[in-house]
């Protein structure tokens, strides 16, 4: 039996979730289709991390709005998502890296933000008691935090359910062809036909622009993560470094997470991340070399979670080139806080073709060779 | 210690000192890595050593555990005791800490040979200090020559018989053996008693335990079907109930036990894949004849592939080391035949009982699956079957996400005290089978790690400067 | 309560448990020790406080977490008793440090 709807989301993570949510509220019939279950990749084995802080230039305006939804989360997913507002911290361990943060907070300010803030050493300690004595600043967001991602990702799931999305889980998506005006969806199920068609595949995301005739230069990782025994309430914003890779948060039931993008292996054909524990050791030294009291911590389980990277570090958002396709996949480790926001944006460019936010940056044909572009241009 | 070895076994128990006797005839560089300080896993536990002045106490099986032990430590293979492997990898990257370093090396082939755990037994009560298992009531008497004067032996399985026997040798009072084997089980199993025929020493065995734990006047209350422990800071008493009433037995030690399963932490982390046994209700790792898993290069020897018991455990050890020294290039294909003969003869002997022990001791559903709102399921992190039920409710599909629904199986133990109970908890609240629940998804370190040493991890690379 | 059943010659090491010296025979463990001198108790869970002890004596439950010379989350059934080694029961979340049992309240 052909299914059909307004529209299908291909992938069930936190970007397909959140756009089936955001196309429902809008009055959209919506089927996500997701090859194992919701959140089983990126989205619900993520770290967790709700920050503005740090991220790409082109990225803020989006960061910033999508701040706005997470502090409001449970009006929009009824649940709050273990969101905590608890800041976030990127330590500087010279007056190098001091520097580099004065030198990106003028930057900011520049480009019309604020919300990165410079601390000095003093500053620093009173934040962080912890902090090893080497550390001379850092850069501050207060109310940036962190909230559980699988719970999120599930969160956006039944809401969006509620609002009459279908969610087919463990259903594979194995070809995609136009047929008069309309998208037929051939599944390892039921085809269906819908009008619209959104690419949330994340770390597959670069499979399904193939199969639109769109290919992208995306290339898969397996970020790892370690948590620890719970320990001693001793750190609360999350911590970063700046001149190395770490992101460490302390939950309320007293684990810590430790990560920040240090790559294990993926194998996408088999949904496969393992670890290696040479990346995760050095992940431990910096973690111990900045907060002298995790040498203590145990570590009591490492984990990796398959996403998709893009050459150029920002994800894809936006219209596909043929009519009725939206893309928003290879988010490259950094897509989770962003999730309330694309879903939003993506209704948007759905009903509206047009969204107030400025996703230029994020156009799938950047990577398109300039002959291709003109040629892409003159047809 | 080598950074590199043709054959790296895991565990020093039967399966594991049996594979380094075979691999050593054969001339492999091989290793044994063991937790424990001295070799003979938990069955032959201490057997070097053994801390009673008097031997009769622990039976004459246990001794055979001394000639293996003699064997690892003669035939020439590296064997590192005080080492905990904390991951192996599927290119058989090996991370093992010993004596507070942590360190990866290689191997060309890995047999793990980590041996069984006893079955969980959630009832109201079983976190109360004092409440421990039969296997550890045995590893006091071996290693320590403790054993607790009134103690209350609570379940079904030749261990907890063979304790509580003895106990009554080592002349331990025992206040009650509580048999929670269902009379059921009696007749099922006689379907399989032909083939337990075959092998009358278990069955002589068994009827003896039994006996000697009858004559010492010790009661044996059979056919208990409810179960649960009482006291404030610690156990006190053991209620227990064959029918309506609910009986007491004042008690300020117990011992609880229902068979035991594969330790199946670090062949799941590999990714060997693993199955539902539905005969011996547990998890158990997929491997051929010659006992290699899914995963190339890795075999699996012993009560970590399917509970057999000790012997068959000596027997699978030196058929996958056989098979590992193969593969290796070490032997032919005709002399792993030859050799692996007499052990695949004695290992099909010794598999025959198999059946009707796996009837007759069958833990009832009752006893896996807690009927009660308020045990505990999980006993690191506090989770009981009411919350369990609730994340099922609220879309829970399987173990992995209960791990964020209700942080259930994420503490140090690592799932291996609930991962079977949440398993079968799930299947029955869902209606599917177990085979379709699945199990943890579990990663390494497959025992807790502290950062420090991870932090100061020796490298292959490093190690060889 | 555990008792001697007749333990063969050992030499006996003095360790210290919460301040008090107590001789024990070499090989046991810190588990077999505590289980010995009738302590059934050696931690209070992190979660609710609820009392715990040994459970399984073979390293998989870590139910018997102790502070061994001032380092928490000890397996005390996997670790064997040494001359002058110090003994505490854990209470609650291990606090990491020298200090091991000098601030046990996880709350901010």
């Amino acid at each position: 039996m052909v299914r059909t709807a307004d529209a299908v989301v291909i992938g069930g993570g936190i970007h397909g979730c959140s756009c089936a949510l955001h196309l429902a509220r809008r009055g959209i019939s919506v089927v996500v289709v997701e090859k194992d279950h919701v959140g089983r990749h990126a989205s619900g084995v993520n770290a967790g991390g709700v920050r503005r802080l740090g991220r790409a230039l082109p990225e803020i305006p989006l960061s910033v709005a999508a701040m706005g939804l997470w502090h409001n989360i449970a009006e929009l997913v009824d649940d709050d998502c273990q969101f905590v507002p608890s800041g976030q911290v990127r330590v500087a361990e010279n007056g190098e890296e001091a520097r580099g943060l004065e030198e990106r907070a003028s930057l900011l300010r520049d480009a019309g933000f604020n919300h990165e803030v410079v601390i000095g050493r003093e500053e620093l300690r009173d934040l962080l008691p912890a902090v090893s004595p080497h550390c001379v600043g850092g850069m501050v967001v207060v109310d940036d935090g962190h909230a559980n991602p699988y719970r999120t990702t599930m969160a956006f799931k039944r809401k969006a359910e509620s609002l009459g999305v279908r969610v087919l889980e463990q259903v594979r998506v194995l070809r995609i062809a136009k047929r008069q005006g309309t998208w037929r969806v051939d599944t390892s199920t039921d085809p269906l036909d819908v009008p619209v068609l959104i690419n949330c595949a994340g770390a597959w995301g670069d499979s399904v622009a193939v199969m639109l005739g769109e290919p992208v230069p995306m290339q898969a990782y397996a970020p790892m993560l370690m948590i620890t025994a719970r320990m001693p309430f001793f750190v609360k914003p999350v911590v970063g470094a700046q001149g190395r890779t770490l992101s460490l948060k302390q939950f309320a039931n007293g684990t810590v997470l430790i990560g920040g993008g240090v790559r294990g292996n993926a194998v996408r054909t088999t949904n496969t991340a393992s670890l290696e524990f040479g990346g995760l050791s050095v992940n431990a030294r910096t973690a111990a070399q900045i907060l002298p009291t995790m040498r203590g911590a145990r570590i009591v389980r490492c984990w990796a979670g398959i996403e998709g990277y893009m050459p150029d570090g920002i994800p894809v958002i936006g219209p596909g080139r043929q009519e009725g396709v939206f893309h928003a996949f290879g988010f490259s480790a950094h897509g989770f806080q962003l999730g309330p926001i694309v879903g939003s944006i993506i209704a948007d460019l759905v009903t509206t073709g047009a969204t107030a936010h400025p996703i230029g940056p994020f156009r799938i044909d950047r990577f398109d060779s300039p002959p291709q572009r003109q040629r892409d241009a003159l047809t | 210690m080598k950074s590199h070895y043709q054959l790296a076994i895991v565990g020093a128990g039967p399966a594991g000192m049996a594979a380094a006797a075979a691999a050593a005839e054969c001339g492999a560089t091989s290793v044994v890595f063991d937790e424990q300080p001295a070799p003979g896993g938990q069955i032959y536990r201490a057997v070097e050593t053994p801390a009673a002045v008097d031997r009769a106490i622990l039976g004459v099986d246990y001794w055979r555990g001394a000639e293996l032990a003699k064997t690892l430590r003669d035939c020439g293979v590296d064997y590192v005791p005080g080492a905990t492997v904390w991951q192996v990898s599927p290119t058989r990257e090996i991370g093992v800490t010993v004596d507070g370093t942590a360190m990866l090396i290689t191997a060309d082939q890995v047999i793990v040979a980590t041996g069984a755990l006893e079955r969980p037994f959630p009832v109201p009560g079983w976190t109360l200090p004092s409440v421990m298992t039969a296997g550890s009531a045995q590893v006091l008497l071996k290693s320590a020559a403790l054993a607790a004067d009134g103690a209350v032996f609570a379940g079904t399985g030749p261990l907890l018989y063979l304790v509580a026997w003895q106990y009554v040798q080592a002349g331990v009072a025992v206040k009650a053996v509580l048999d929670t084997t269902p009379i059921s089980n009696y007749f099922r199993a006689t379907r399989h008693l032909a083939g337990a025929l075959r092998a009358p020493q278990y069955l002589m065995k068994g009827i003896r335990l039994l006996r000697g734990i009858k004559k010492a006047g010790v009661p044996l209350i059979r056919g208990v079907r409810d179960l649960r422990m009482r006291g404030d800071d610690a156990v006190s008493a053991v209620e227990y109930r064959r029918g309506h009433d609910w009986q007491r037995i004042e008690a300020d030690q117990v011992f609880l036990h229902q068979g035991v399963v594969p330790n199946v932490n670090l062949s799941y982390s590999i990714g060997c894949r693993h199955t539902w046994n539905e005969a011996q209700l547990c998890w158990q790792a997929t491997t051929d004849s010659w006992g290699e898993s899914t995963v190339e290069g890795v075999a699996i020897a012993g009560d970590g592939a399917g509970i057999n018991g000790a012997l068959a455990a000596e027997y699978q050890g030196r058929i996958a080391a056989l098979g590992a020294l193969y593969r290796l290039g070490t032997i032919d294909a005709d002399e792993r035949a030859r050799r692996a003969a007499p052990a695949r003869a004695a290992l099909a002997a010794e598999r025959r009982i198999r059946p009707f022990l796996e009837t007759l001791y069958r833990p009832p559903k009752y006893f896996r699956v807690p009927p009660d709102d308020q045990t505990v399921v999980c006993r690191c992190e506090e989770v009981d079957v009411a919350a369990i039920r609730k994340a099922v409710a609220v879309g829970c599909v399987g173990p992995n996400q209960l791990k964020s629904f209700s942080r259930c199986g994420m503490g140090p133990c690592q799932g291996r005290l609930c991962g079977l109970t949440v398993s079968e908890l799930i299947a029955d609240f869902t209606d599917l089978p177990v085979s379709e629940i699945g199990y943890y998804r579990l990663r390494p370190p497959i025992k807790p790690l502290l950062l420090a040493e991870l932090a100061e991890l020796q490298t292959p690379a490093a190690s060889d400067r | 309560m555990f008792t001697n059943i007749g333990i063969r010659d050992r030499d006996f090491v003095r360790v210290i448990f919460e301040d008090q010296e107590i001789m024990v025979p070499q090989g046991h463990t810190v588990a077999a020790v505590l289980l010995a001198e009738g302590i059934r108790s050696c931690r209070e869970t992190p979660v609710s406080g609820a009392p715990r002890g040994p459970y399984c004596m073979m390293g998989i439950c870590f139910e018997c977490l102790v502070v061994i010379d001032g380092e928490p989350n000890q397996q005390a059934c996997m670790r064997h008793v040494r001359e002058g080694m110090s003994i505490e029961r854990q209470h609650g979340v291990a606090q990491i440090g020298p200090d091991a049992n000098a601030a046990q309240d996880p709350a901010e």
